[in-house]
């Protein structure tokens, strides 16, 4: 790590475009959960003024950004793919229930390069999962990406639709 | 106390009220249905988060009508009301120990769980039980800018209320109108 001011990391280029589009797009509030994929863009979404919320557990994070959706905002969630199982039921029957818009923002757990054996039957099933949900994803591999999640985040909220992201662990290994 | 006693004290508040779906929502629409009300249909567990969600996008009070089966579904959500603790939300929790919408099996509150020590402990200052109508009225009085959880302890008998005719989506777009209305009065007063 190469930090120009001291005591502080320069944040990941791919880290920085993410908050970039969350900002343009009046992204709020932000609710998470930590990831170790995650954790550079986590401490960068702090370091904006972006509303951020960390929740206990996915599905209350759904809940929130239901409320918050009420209340005319754009809420999105921030997760490990494996999260994604702990939300079906909450995104079935109040999300998409009262046609309110969510955007799931997820890191890709169990891919190629994966150390924890647990999070690769997950990671394998979510893509089909949504696919049964009629939840629209794209993949997020590298930086020319990014234009294209700016654009189904819109489409998200300009249609009151659920949507998800995918991030791959490919970001983050590209070079600075 | 019974539980739609507590409902009705409830709606007489000033504020936008989320009910809990099955009975909860069903009473409040039977007794006193408003655009300020949002009636949850499905996601059991969650109506204190969508009440937190709300209080923290937009300035009016927010009430939360939840249940003892439901909030046990979702402890998580005390930690984190209390982590952001919003000085607009108030969370009652009508606690008949019982889940009182599927046929009142029990739930843990009825054996040794405690919701109240419970809400205490996840960090939370203002955390009162109440047993009577009139501590509910003076406590919903005395506290209007605190991040506030009632433990609402009531009995298990519910009244006959019909099924909610409204579709999902006029449930949100009324409620919705309703808040952007109610932000507005905030912002010109």
């Amino acid at each position: 790590m190469t930090g120009k001011r001291s005591g502080s990391r320069q944040p990941h280029q791919a880290d920085s475009a993410i908050v970039r589009v969350l900002l343009k797009e009046g992204i709020a509030p932000v609710l998470s959960l930590p990831c170790n994929m995650l954790a550079g863009l986590l401490r960068e979404i702090d370091r904006h003024p972006l509303q951020h919320i960390k929740v206990c557990r996915e599905e209350e994070g759904v809940g929130i950004a239901a409320g918050a959706a009420l209340a005319g905002k754009k809420p999105l969630l921030l997760m490990q793919n494996s999260g994604l199982g702990n939300t079906l039921n909450a995104l079935m029957s109040l999300t998409r229930l009262y046609q309110l818009p969510l955007f799931l923002l997820m890191s890709h757990r169990g891919g190629p390069g994966e150390k924890i054996s647990a999070q690769i039957p997950m990671g394998e099933a979510a893509p089909r999962i949504l696919e049964t949900l009629g939840i629209k994803y794209i993949y997020i591999r590298s930086a020319h990406d990014f234009t294209i999640l700016a654009r189904l985040v819109k489409q998200t909220y300009n249609n009151s639709l659920i949507s998800a992201a995918f991030l791959s662990r490919r970001l983050w290994d590209a070079a600075k | 106390m019974r539980r739609s006693e507590v409902i009705n004290e409830v709606a007489h508040c000033d504020g936008l009220i989320v009910a809990n779906l099955g009975f909860p929502s069903r009473e409040l629409y039977a007794r006193q249905d408003s655009e300020r009300n949002f009636y949850m249909l499905g996601s059991m567990g969650l109506a204190s988060s969508i009440g937190m969600g709300i209080a923290c996008s937009q300035n009016k009070r927010v009430f939360v009508i939840d249940g003892d089966g439901s909030v046990l579904m979702n402890l998580g959500s005390l930690a984190t009301v209390t982590r952001y603790a919003p000085s607009n939300y108030c969370l009652v929790i009508v606690d008949n120990k019982a889940y009182g919408s599927t046929g009142n099996q029990p739930t843990c509150t009825a054996g040794k769980a405690d919701l109240f020590k419970i809400a205490k402990a996840a960090g939370n200052h203002t955390v009162r039980r109440v047993k009577t109508i009139a501590a509910l009225r003076r406590t919903l009085q005395l506290f209007s800018q605190t991040c506030l959880i009632i433990i609402a302890e009531t009995d298990s008998k519910a009244d006959e209320v019909p099924v909610i005719p409204l579709t999902p989506v006029d449930i949100k777009v009324r409620f919705m109108r309703e808040v952007k209305s109610r932000s507005k009065k905030t912002v010109n007063r």
